[in-house]
């Protein structure tokens, strides 16, 4: 019998921790097979962020490093300064990136570091239980914004992917979504090229994927996928937001 | 012999790690340190290595956490407020067991405090300024010729025990010209570095380099793994100068810079009829106990001299432990002791004594 769905070899066969629905996993899964398919593994080091995501070193089967909160585009940047012939990635959760760790994301982007992020927007910290992240929007109930974000009190919520493409130093990024099978198809390629930007040395890459967050949204799965099609892609709108390939 | 050279403090750091095979640098300008970073901006390029200026202490930090991950000799430099920034990173680093180099030019604080030389970082640099139970080696050297020596040792003790040293220095270390001979060849050790997150290359498991752990059982056994670590550091890395100390009637603690102007003060006294001895700690931590256990029942009194109100002489009272009374003086914000300030307090300490 032909085998035509496999677990991605970049993956550990581990059980993993995500709450049902999360699309945490789905993520994962996207950049294993991008590992696989351009058959880096043997050369990739990763770098774990604070979040729920914190512990994909024991999913990821290349070498992986843990980082201090938001600090991962600085610990990949040692990595990638000590090993330039090596593929370097992060991974991070929307609190990480563009709370604790903006200055790092920022300066990592601007000097066009070589390596790959993996942005995961969900509009909330999901291991701390839901509080309000940058990404939050206007009027959504968060843990700490319990009568829903008011932009005289909080501000307004962060669009990483517009705010990075501003700098000289990024040569891809793109918000892509999870929310469907069609979506998803386009976000596994956008992975995919992220990496091969990095490979062919061409500078920063940073995918911001719009993902799910069941268990502190308080939806079902089903309903959760929803809310990214009605709620956040109209704040974040999906597509490409600099791709040096295609400049003239 | 080797080439002299006369060279300033900082400088001199830099070439040492140079030496040591350290080809990574990641920092963020302060005085009075900042001559390490132009030194390594200057020649690291040219010898392959990379000297990176960090948007802030905090990504300087990090990015030696990252390039230590993957297995490489590298250093990172500052002064008082840039080292509180870096803190975070020391914990993790120190969590993760990665080796690395740490250099803390001090100036007086608190908060921004000045630019001129001070010893007030003392608790931060051997008690912990980051979170958790770890320690750090922590070098401090006197003269120009030893921070040569103590930064070529910082990276082989940091590789041999998978930890992060320190060189901690004072403005007045950092910013002096001194005669410096370097060796024609570095004793660069090497230590098995398999653990490296540096790509698994399909020939071996995955590395993971990491602070965390979550079950409480295995955190705690990793803690006793760190403090059974660190009590092998304090057995075999003790170092000390004892200077003067046979029948020394009053012993002198005093380490860096001060421990010179307490040369200066033995000297004046001597002229005065009166010996005083000097223990010169150059291990801060591990302490170096045993050194105190040889000139213990030597003096009636110890007397710590500090640019601080007073931080090491709590281990000095430790190590003591009531054996001996032991006094203190010292200079803050950037005041150096002067020798008339130690034989002031000579003075006061021999009328009590009498
Ligand atoms: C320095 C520091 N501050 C705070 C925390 C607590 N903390 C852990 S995860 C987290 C939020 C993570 O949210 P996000 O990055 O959005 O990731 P998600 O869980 O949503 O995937 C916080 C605040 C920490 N571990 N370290
Ligand atoms: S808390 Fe949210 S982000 Fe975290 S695993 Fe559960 S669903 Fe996913
Ligand atoms: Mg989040």
């Amino acid at each position: 019998m032909a085998v035509v769905f496999k677990a991605p070899k970049a993956l550990c066969d581990v059980p993993m921790h995500y709450c049902p629905g999360c699309t945490h996993g789905i993520a994962h899964r996207l950049v294993a097979e991008a590992i696989d398919e351009l058959e880096i593994e043997g050369r990739t080091v990763g770098v774990s962020p604070v979040g729920c995501a914190y512990n994909n070193y024991l999913y990821f089967n290349c070498d992986m490093v843990q980082a201090a909160h938001g600090r991962a585009p600085a610990v990949a940047t040692g990595i990638k300064r000590s090993l330039p012939d090596n593929i370097v990635f992060t991974y991070q959760g929307d609190g990480d990136l563009a709370a604790i760790g903006t200055a790092e994301i920022v300066h990592a982007a601007t000097r066009g570091e070589n390596i790959t992020v993996i942005f995961i927007n969900n509009t909330i910290y999901g291991m701390t239980s839901g509080q309000m992240a940058p990404t939050t929007l206007l009027g959504q109930v968060t843990t700490t914004t319990p009568y829903g974000r008011d932009a005289k009190l909080n501000g307004y919520p962060v669009r990483v992917c517009e705010m990075l493409s501003k700098l000289e130093g990024p040569a891809y990024i793109e918000r892509v979504s999870l929310h469907d099978v069609k979506h998803v198809r386009k976000a596994k390629a956008a992975v995919k090229k992220a990496f091969q930007v990095q490979i062919a040395k061409k500078g920063f890459s940073l995918v911001e994927i719009l993902s799910t967050c069941p268990t502190n949204w308080g939806l079902n799965p089903v309903e959760a996928l929803k809310r990214i099609e009605k709620e956040m892609i109209p704040h974040y709108p999906l597509g490409v937001f600099v791709d040096t390939e295609l400049e003239v | 012999m080797g080439q002299k050279l006369l060279m300033k403090g900082n400088e001199v750091i830099a070439e040492a790690a140079i030496r040591a095979g350290c080809r990574h640098y990641f920092g963020y300008p302060i005085t009075p340190q900042t001559e390490i970073a132009h030194y390594m901006a200057k020649k690291l390029p040219k010898i392959g290595g990379v000297f990176l200026q960090a948007e802030s202490e905090v990504a300087a930090i990090n990015m030696v956490y990252g390039a230590a991950s993957t297995g490489k000799r590298v250093m990172t430099s500052s002064s008082s407020p840039g080292i509180s920034l870096k803190m975070e990173g020391v914990s993790y680093i120190a969590g993760a067991q990665l080796p690395a180099v740490l250099v803390n030019i001090m100036r007086g604080g608190p908060g921004l405090g000045g630019i001129q030389p001070s010893q007030s970082d003392y608790f931060q640099a051997t008690k912990g300024g980051g979170h958790g139970d770890y320690r750090m080696i922590v070098l401090a050297p006197s003269s120009v010729q030893e921070l040569y020596e103590l930064t070529i040792d910082a990276f082989n003790l940091a590789d041999k025990y998978r930890i992060m040293s320190m060189i901690l220095g004072d403005g007045v270390l950092g910013q002096m010209m001194e005669v410096v001979e370097f060796r024609d060849e570095e004793k660069v050790e090497t230590y098995d570095k398999s653990w490296a997150a540096c790509g698994h290359d399909n020939k071996r498991e995955h590395n993971v380099v990491t602070s965390i752990h979550i079950d409480p059982a295995v955190l705690e056994q990793w803690n006793i793994n760190l403090q059974n670590k660190y009590q092998t550091i304090s057995g075999n890395e003790q170092r000390y100068e004892l200077y003067n100390c046979e029948n020394a009637e009053i012993i002198l603690v005093a380490y860096g810079s001060v421990a010179r102007i307490c040369k200066g003060a033995i000297k004046e006294a001597k002229e005065q009829g009166i010996n005083l001895g000097l223990m010169r700690p150059i291990t801060l931590w591990p302490f170096p106990t045993e050194g105190f256990e040889k000139i213990i029942d030597i003096p009636c009194a110890f007397l710590t001299v500090e640019m601080s109100s007073g931080q090491m002489v709590e281990d000095v009272k430790l190590t003591v432990n009531g054996r001996k009374p032991v006094y203190f003086t010292g200079r803050m914000g950037g005041m150096i002791p002067t020798v008339k300030n130690i034989m002031d307090k000579v003075m006061e300490i021999r009328e009590k004594h009498r």
